[in-house]
C-alpha cells in the first residue's frame, strides 16, 4: 500500500525520521548528563531537608564521564531568550487579533469542501459531465457563503 | 514486512505524541504534538488500505482542527502558565481509570467480525463513484454544502462585532 503511493509513504517515513533525529536523539544523548545533574540536585534537596535521612541513602552512581557526550549545564543566561543581542522586555506571548477567528471559520468550511472535491478529482474522467455539474452546483452553494462573508467585510484587514 | 515496520513506527510515534499531549505543561506544545498524533493516525489509515480516510484525516484534522485549536490558544490570555492541575485531580484519575477498565473490558469481550473479502485496493475512485456517479448519493452530497453554508453564515452572524 505504501509503495502504491509512490514517494508519499517515503516522505512520511523521512518526516518521522526527522522528528526522531532532531528531538529524540539529542535528548537521549544528553540523558546521562541530565541524570548526573538531577541526582546531585536530589541529594542536595535531601541533605537540606532531612540531614539525618541523607546518611542512610547511598550516593547514586553518577554515569561515567565518557557517556556524558552531550553536556547539560543549564543556567539562567543560557535559558534566556536570545534576540539579536537585545535584552528581551515583557512577555513573548502576543495575543492574536480576534478577527483571525473569521478566517479560521471560513477556512474550515472550505476545507470540508475540499474533502468532497478530492474524490471527484481522482475519478474525473470516469464521472464525466454529470459529475462536473454536480460539483459546480456544490461550489455554487458554497460561493454564496463566501460572497456573504465578503460583503460583511469579514475578509477585510483592519 | 514493510507494512509491519511502518505500522510499528507509526504506532510508537502516535502513542508517544498522545502521551506528550497529556503530559506537556505547555499548551501550545501539546497542540503541536496533537498534530503529530493525527499525522501518525493518518499513516496508520494508509497502511490499512484506507487511503480516502487518510486524506480526510490530514485535511480535516491536521489542517482544520489543529488550526482551530492553535488559534484558540493564541487568542487566550495567560496561557503561559500552562495547564495546572486543580483539586479535581484525584477524582479525574479515578474516573479515567474506570473508563479505561470499561473500554478494555468491552474490547476484550466484543466478538470482532473479520471480513473474508479482500479490501478494495484504491478506495477513493469507488467512493467518488458512489458520491457523484449515476444512482449514487448525489442528493445528500448536494445537501452537504447547504450545511456548510449555514455554518459559514452562522459563524459570521454569531461572532461579528456589532
Amino acid at each position: 500500500m505504501l509503495a502504491d503511493y509512490g514517494y508519499i509513504g517515503l516522505l512520511l517515513i523521512v518526516a518521522i525520521f526527522f522528528a526522531v533525529t532532531t528531538l529524540l536523539i539529542p535528548f537521549s544523548l544528553s540523558l546521562p548528563a541530565r541524570l548526573a545533574i538531577y541526582s546531585r540536585k536530589f541529594r542536595h534537596y535531601i541533605q537540606t531537608r532531612w540531614p539525618l535521612l541523607a546518611r542512610f541513602i547511598p550516593p547514586l552512581p553518577s554515569p561515567p564521564k565518557f557517556m556524558q557526550i552531550v553536556p547539560y549545564n543549564p543556567s539562567p543566561v543560557k535559558n534566556s531568550t536570545f534576540e539579536c543581542g537585545m535584552e528581551t522586555i515583557g512577555k513573548s506571548w502576543v495575543q492574536f487579533n480576534f478577527r483571525y477567528y473569521f478566517y479560521a471559520l471560513v477556512f474550515i468550511a472550505l476545507d470540508v469542501l475540499v474533502v468532497f472535491l478530492y474524490p471527484w478529482a481522482v475519478e474525473l474522467r470516469g464521472l464525466g459531465f454529470s459529475g462536473l455539474f454536480a460539483v459546480l452546483i456544490f461550489i455554487g452553494i458554497i460561493i454564496v457563503g463566501y460572497i456573504y462573508a465578503w460583503k460583511k467585510k469579514v475578509l477585510e484587514w483592519k | 514486512m514493510g507494512l509491519d515496520v511502518a505500522f510499528w513506527i507509526l504506532a510508537v510515534v502516535g502513542v508517544t505524541a498522545a502521551l506528550a499531549v497529556v503530559l506537556l505543561g505547555d499548551v501550545f506544545r501539546a497542540a503541536l504534538s496533537l498534530v503529530l498524533c493525527f499525522l501518525a493516525v493518518a499513516g496508520i489509515y494508509l497502511t490499512l488500505n484506507a487511503d480516502f480516510l487518510a486524506v480526510v484525516q490530514i485535511l480535516v484534522y491536521v489542517g482544520a482542527i489543529s488550526v482551530l485549536i492553535i488559534l484558540a490558544i493564541m487568542l487566550t490570555r495567560e496561557v503561559q502558565r500552562g495547564s495546572p492541575s486543580n483539586r479535581l485531580r484525584i477524582p479525574a484519575l479515578f474516573v479515567a481509570a474506570l473508563f479505561l477498565v470499561v473500554v478494555i473490558y468491552a474490547l476484550l469481550n466484543t466478538n470482532w467480525q473479520i471480513s473474508s473479502v479482500p479490501p478494495l485496493e484504491p478506495t477513493t475512485p469507488a467512493i467518488a463513484g458512489l458520491l457523484f456517479g449515476e444512482g449514487g448519493f448525489i442528493l445528500p452530497v448536494e445537501i452537504a454544502p447547504i450545511l456548510l453554508l449555514a455554518a459559514i453564515i452562522g459563524a459570521i452572524v454569531l461572532v461579528r462585532e456589532k
